[in-house]
């Protein structure tokens, strides 16, 4: 009898790209549903515009290049990067900030590079700094969460997605009174302007550890993150070193003087920490490729966000942080090969 | 504003100016250069690139004398290899140039060898052994199938067969 | 005999479905006697052996068909009885691949009629004699990589430790597990007998830790031996802790440098059914005639292990085993992960033949489409030996030979782990396996042209030389003749006096 032969191994691959992005995205499910119950439908319109524009734009640029858009598009990163992105972006932004950003995100640091495994930077991180520089006002426009004794003002779907689309409020609405400042905004500008830690601390935005709402949606995506650990879709060895390249100079400089700077806690549930910790900085494309790379560059990426939220210009640095050790990945490999076995 | 833009622009040309001026005084080390290039080459000193060896050719590619495809035994990757590392285009292989090819070898037919010895001092790699009057042969192993002993037997008795037979 | 856990982790590896139960479920089929031997002179690492029956000639099982000439090769026997139909040229499994090479074709007559007793040499005293013996006993390594177990076994660097490797760990094979079951005692006094060979201090028997009824049996047949140099270590189930170098690391701690076997640090690997198979040789005589294979896969109708005479064609084998059940997509020889996929059931198992899988479609690999690699360094945290196959893919596919030696191609055991993780799909051990052949061709291009640069430079140098010599003289002349007039005059003089005598002697013969 004859066969067809095929060449080895032949035991079935057990990981798959699609399947890898596809945990990524329901890891994200639930903080995404918290955004909405805090913030409002503004994140969900945000996703949207934002997947949209990404998979257009990747389509386009895959048909540019003659490659097959088939493959590309159903593996789900494009996807990813509009969900990253959405989660920077603030709530009240009009429609044309997410689209420019996926647009920048896919065309600019994916496709420029070579496409998917190709990139240098992190695509989502890419675009959101693209929308930071460019738009800083924008980028502010941050409401206060849906908090029973809050003084908050929430667009319904409707008048939210037109707002978006035509810029149009509703007569008895302004902009100023529907946005606030966040939790990391407040506590910079209060830090600069004297006040210690925690008079800025007995604020109506604050809750236990962190800002209120922020604390419920960091929660869910830790929560995220052990699920992608749980699945092995992503490796201990960045999260943990991120964490602890932040938390630790935190909690040295806050035992050192708790009055000028926030406790470890806060930085913990505040910002893109734990965001970035466990989706953005683990993209494994930008990241450095050995084990032991990937705890100097998650190290790295936490030290440096601490530094910018501390003396930075900006309130989070998380973006920054992870585009500046995007860049040192080269060197970081270069030096932290694994010895082959059986060679010195 | 404006003070930094004279200071950029000002870093940007001098340094360039920098990079230039070394590209242009300093010998650019054109003998490690052609070293280099030399071992691209398969160095089989077959001569059919036109030069009467590897180093000579590695010296005029190095010098910008002589194209990058002109050694027929290297081939398409040579050509490729070279490019590469000379930051030049890849060009076609110069197929006018010959065919000597690294996987033959010489081999003297000893019924018709007349024990003339003149393939012995034409061959670049001694790979032909012999005293005259007796039956000259090929050291297999050594010999790299350049074809330039074969123009010189008087009685044609060199031919080529392939390494492996 | 003591029982241990090695306290080390294995580098890298797998935890991969097993699918061995089965072909566990029953005993090991024995007493399967096949119609035709197709018995290849090469079924082991090294020289052919030479044939030294006839077309035509009646053998008997256990009788001698191929000479072992050379140090490192081991002789063949016939496994049953028969007519020596044929010595020809076929293709066989080997180690890697398919080979084609000269095979001994007998037509078995089904009364499988052994040697008259006696008629094989008893175990001779002199260690020269027995690893003589072994030789001409046929053995070679079991374990697949059919390595002379003589030329293993024979003096060289002192050994350390002799490992019996029973970790078995590639998905579907059985064949150890079942034999370390069933001739645990066998095995033992196997080891024991090569120990003693070895002059080895220490023995240690591998077993992975997912085949508790075989630990159970080897440390009781441990006890009843009563040797005190012998130790049971249970590995953890994960794959490739079998492999001999990974296997040494777990088991030591000492890594094999890259540039040497094994045994040259002190170290020397067996396979169980080696050790079985030795023991038959020293205590009962009977040289290789048989190993056990299992045959296994979704595709086979009674999955099992079958102890089969050397040289059984496949097909005879699947019919041993009920033949094959629905469609059989790819026909493997070896296990999942490092077997290779046979275009016919034609060919003979060999020497080193361990397991076979009829597997159906939705057992193996189907898909071949590729995306980008995405740097996930799942590759590198899989491979045992370190390496980051991402940058060696990259190097193999740019033809970048510099880099592939740095980055370890040839330290790559093909072990298929990066390949099965990788989420891309890319086919990095198919990537790895070409670039071997393609960089040991470069290196000995490499080595050629180097050699013939030198030999050139000579050439030219002499050349060089030779017409310096020339020039020398004559210059060396011309300078005497110009600058010393007597000289010049005696030079003269000389020349025609040298004329008058040849004139003289010219009219003297006239
Ligand atoms: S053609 Fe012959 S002599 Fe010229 S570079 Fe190539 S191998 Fe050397
Ligand atoms: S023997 Fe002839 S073909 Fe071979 S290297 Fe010498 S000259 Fe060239
Ligand atoms: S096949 Fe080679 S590179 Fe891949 S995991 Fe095994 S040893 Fe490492
Ligand atoms: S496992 Fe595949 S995708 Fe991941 S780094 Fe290795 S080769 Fe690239």
């Amino acid at each position: 009898m004859r066969f067809d032969v095929a060449p080895g191994p032949h035991t079935a691959p057990i990981a798959s790209v699609p399947i890898t992005m596809r945990r990524v995205l329901y890891a994200l499910a639930p903080a995404a549903l918290a955004h909405v119950w805090f913030f409002g439908s503004g994140f969900a319109i945000n996703f949207v515009v934002a997947t949209v524009t990404a998979l257009a734009a990747e389509a386009a640029v895959l048909r540019l290049r003659r490659r097959p858009t088939r493959v590309p598009l159903n593996d789900c990163s494009a996807i990813v990067t509009a969900a990253l992105l959405s989660f920077a972006i603030p709530p009240l932004a009009p429609w044309w900030i997410p689209a420019f950003g996926a647009f920048c995100a896919i065309v600019v640091a994916k496709h420029l590079y070579g496409g998917l495994g190709r990139n240098l930077f992190n695509p989502a991180m890419v675009g959101y700094v693209v929308l930071l520089i460019s738009f800083p006002a924008e980028l502010t426009q941050w409401i206060p969460p849906r908090m029973g004794d809050l003084d908050y003002q929430h667009l319904a779907f409707l008048a939210h997605l037109s707002y978006s689309l035509t810029g149009a409020l509703p007569t008895d609405v302004t902009v100023d009174a529907l946005t606030r400042a966040t939790p990391l905004d407040l506590v910079k500008e209060g830090l600069r302007s004297a006040q210690t830690y925690s008079e800025i601390r007995a604020g109506s935005l604050f809750g236990g550890i962190a800002g209120r709402g922020w604390e419920w949606i960091n929660s869910f995506i830790a929560l995220g993150g052990l699920y992608l650990l749980y699945t092995g879709t992503i490796r201990w060895q960045i999260p943990i070193m991120l964490l602890v390249g932040l938390l630790f100079p935190a909690t040295l400089l806050w035992l050192f003087d708790p009055d000028r700077f926030a406790t470890p806690g806060f930085h913990l549930f505040s910002g893109a920490t734990l965001l970035g910790a466990f989706f953005i900085a683990t993209d494994p494309v930008s990241a450095a490729e050995s084990d032991r790379g990937r705890l100097i560059y998650g190290a790295g990426i936490g030290f440096l966000t601490y530094c910018i939220r501390t003396w930075g210009g900006y309130p989070d640095g998380m973006a920054f942080s992870v585009l500046l050790m995007n860049s040192a990945v080269p060197l970081i490999d270069r030096y932290t090969r694994p010895r082959i076995y059986g060679r010195d | 504003m404006l003070i930094g833009t004279v200071v950029l622009a000002g870093l940007a040309l001098g340094l360039c100016a920098v990079l230039v001026l070394t590209d242009r005084l300093l010998p650019a080390g054109r003998d490690r250069v052609a070293e280099q290039v030399e071992s691209l080459l398969p160095r089989i000193q077959c001569a059919q690139c036109g030069y009467p060896g590897c180093r000579p050719y590695a010296e005029a590619i190095a010098a910008g004398e002589a194209d990058i495809n002109r050694c027929p035994p290297g081939g398409e990757d040579t050509v490729r290899r070279l490019a590469e590392f000379l930051g030049r285009e890849v060009v076609a292989l110069d197929t006018t140039l010959g065919s000597a090819s690294m996987n033959r070898v010489a081999r003297i037919d000893e019924h018709n060898c007349i024990g003339c010895n003149r393939c012995v001092p034409v061959c670049p790699v001694d790979a032909v052994v012999g005293v005259q009057q007796t039956i000259h042969a090929v050291i297999a192993a050594h010999c790299t199938g350049c074809e330039i002993c074969l123009a010189h037997c008087p009685v044609d008795c060199i031919d080529l067969i392939p390494r492996d037979a | 005999m003591l029982e241990y856990t090695p306290d080390r982790r294995p580098t890298g590896g797998l935890r991969l479905p097993a699918h061995k139960e089965a072909s566990t479920a029953q005993p090991i089929a024995r007493g399967f006697v096949p119609r035709t031997l197709v018995l290849a002179l090469q079924q082991h690492q090294g020289p052919p052996t030479t044939p030294v029956v006839r077309r035509g000639e009646r053998v008997l099982r256990g009788q001698v068909v191929a000479r072992a000439r050379a140090l490192r090769s081991a002789a063949v026997h016939a496994s049953t009885s028969g007519h020596v139909r044929a010595i020809e040229d076929r293709l066989v499994p080997s180690v890697h691949a398919v080979h084609r090479t000269r095979c001994i074709v007998i037509d078995a007559d089904g009364e499988d009629e052994p040697l008259p007793p006696g008629a094989g040499s008893a175990w001779p005293e002199d260690p020269e004699k027995q690893l003589k013996s072994i030789r001409d006993g046929g053995i070679v390594g079991l374990g697949g990589g059919v390595f002379p177990t003589a030329e293993k076994l024979g003096p060289q660097t002192p050994c350390k430790v002799l490992i019996i490797n029973g970790v078995e760990c590639e998905p579907y094979i059985s064949c150890d597990d079942m034999l370390m079951r069933e001739a645990a005692a066998e095995i033992v006094d196997g080891a024991l007998i090569m120990r003693e060979l070895l002059a080895a201090p220490e023995c240690i028997v591998a077993v992975e830790r997912d085949k508790p009824q075989a630990i159970e049996a080897l440390l009781e047949a441990g006890r009843a031996s009563g040797d005190a140099s012998l130790r049971l270590a249970d590995i953890p189930t994960i794959y490739p802790t079998g492999g001999e170098r990974q296997l040494v690391e777990m088991l030591t701690g000492e890594e094999v440098p890259s540039t040497h076997y094994p045994s040259e640090i002190g170290y020397i690997c067996q396979n169980v059914g080696t050790a079985f198979a030795v023991h038959r040789l020293v205590r009962a005589g009977e040289p290789l005639l048989s190993r056990v294979v299992t045959v296994a896969g979704d595709g086979i109708a009674r999955p099992q292990n079958v102890e089969t005479p050397i040289g059984t064609p496949i097909g005879e084998l699947i019919e041993f085993c009920g033949g094959y059940r629905g469609d059989v997509d790819r026909l493997i020889l070896g296990g999942s992960m490092m077997g290779y996929a046979l275009p016919n059931d034609e060919m003979p198992i060999t020497k080193g033949s361990n397991c076979l899988i009829a597997a159906a479609r939705t057992e193996v690999r189907q898909d071949f489409s590729e995306r980008f690699c995405i740097r996930c360094g799942n590759c590198g945290t899989a491979c045992p030996a370190r390496l980051l196959p991402q940058e060696l893919l990259r190097a193999a596919r740019d033809n970048d030979h510099a880099l592939l030696d740095e980055f370890g191609l040839t330290d790559c055991i093909e072990c298929g782990c990066c390949d099965v993780i990788c989420p891309s799909h890319i086919p990095l051990t198919e990537v790895f396996r070409n670039a071997k052949f393609a960089h040991a061709r470069y290196q000995r291009q490499e080595v050629f042209s180097a050699e013939t640069q030198q030999r050139f430079r000579r050439h030219e140098e002499r050349e060089r030389a030779d017409v310096q010599r020339g020039k020398d003289l004559q210059d060396q002349i011309r300078h005497e003749v110009e600058t010393d007039e007597p000289a010049r005059q005696q030079a003269i003089e000389a020349a025609i006096e040298r004329a008058r005598q040849r004139r003289s002697q010219d009219t003297d013969s006239e």
